[in-house]
């Protein structure tokens, strides 16, 4: 079954993310295919490369990039809410003229009809936030 | 991409204390633009979205009470708000900035299973 | 439809709205949501009640994390990942109440 996720709140506060990343781990275990995985809201803020928690914690951002480039995710993040939060990819931040990139690898920032699109193309689209 | 499903967007958030209406109502005209099947259910604190006469100069925020108004011309017309969602708050559709269908509980919930999508803000 | 709820019953009405818009399908109770699957908890009459017509699932990690796993409300299937993987898969549409 294809499946879709929406993520709409960022790492560390809320469990969100975490949910999402254990629940996507098991969908693919299951044999299930991920269309998307969508980052809106403060959910954009998984994108950010910067993040550094202490080496006991997990790295809820690495994780991500990581099962990315495992799994080949598509992990898109919403470009109006990262642009109101300062998530910038290389194309962004010229036109924007920012000196600096912060997009996580595996991560790509695009349009909200991606999520339109993901809700059309996936069988299942399940929402983690708060 | 020739494809309609049957979006229902969920408004359970009030304005301005947090994000959520606003960018709720941005997937709502990209989820039109695209030409999908849009609706739209408000209820318990969503409803306050439609209260009208929102005067934000004070806050210094963005009001967007006249995205609502908006939304008919972008083919979005079906709005439906929880009756018992208004009674709780003390409110009546004449409170609100837009026409909408009041819509008793167990309907909403019939109303959901209609639905190919779900998207809850 | 599956019924996602992520709040304490003690918190915020998702629980009390889904008992009463949701008329058949499930609830998959998760992260702080399945405080509203321990027995003494106010909600546990109005969540057996519901039993009826709606199955009551929780998350089984998320009981364990808060140590609430020894008091599940009886009729509560507990489930992992891998079941709410299986509970999205079988029910045509899911919805979070966030």
């Amino acid at each position: 079954m294809i499946f879709s996720i929406l993520v709409n709140e960022g790492p560390y506060t809320h469990q969100a993310s975490d949910t999402a990343f254990n629940f996507t781990m098991a969908a693919l275990a299951k044999g299930h295919r991920i269309f998307r995985v969508f980052f809106y809201h403060d959910g954009v803020n998984n994108g950010t490369r910067l993040t550094t928690p202490p080496q006991d914690d997990r790295n809820i951002v690495a994780r991500w990039s990581k099962l990315a480039q495992e799994s080949e995710l598509d992990l898109v993040v919403c470009v109006a809410a990262a642009q109101r939060r300062g998530i910038v990819d290389d194309g962004e931040a010229k036109r924007n003229g920012k000196d600096a990139t912060n997009l996580a690898p595996g991560f790509r920032i695009s349009g909200l009809g991606q999520l339109i699109e993901a809700g059309i193309q996936s069988d299942r689209i399940v929402t983690f936030g708060d | 991409m020739s494809t309609i499903k049957k979006f229902l967007f969920v408004n359970r958030k009030a304005p301005y204390g947090t994000v959520y209406a606003l960018e709720s109502l941005e997937v709502v005209l990209i989820g039109a633009a695209f030409e999908q099947d849009v609706s739209l259910a408000f209820m318990d604190d969503g409803v306050y979205q439609l209260k009208k006469g929102h005067q934000t100069k004070g806050i210094g925020m963005k009001g967007f009470e006249k995205t609502y108004g908006a939304l008919e011309d972008y083919d979005v017309t079906k709005l439906y708000v929880d009756q018992e969602s208004m009674a709780a708050r003390g409110l009546t559709p004449d409170d609100l900035c837009v026409p909408v269908e009041m819509m008793p509980r167990a309907d909403m919930g019939k109303l959901m299973e209609e639905q190919d999508v779900v998207l809850s803000f | 439809m599956l019924h996602i709820i992520n709040k304490s019953p003690l918190d915020r009405p998702s629980l009390d709205t889904v008992l009463q818009t949701a008329a058949s399908g499930a609830i998959l109770l998760i992260e702080d949501g399945v405080y509203a699957a321990t027995c003494g908890n106010a909600v546990e009459a109005r969540l057996k009640n519901a039993m009826g017509t709606l199955k009551v699932y929780a998350l089984g990690p998320d009981l364990d994390a808060r140590g609430v796993a020894d008091r599940v409300t009886e009729g509560v299937t507990v489930v992992g990942y891998d079941g709410f993987v299986d509970l999205v898969a079988e029910h045509k549409t899911s919805q979070s109440w966030l």
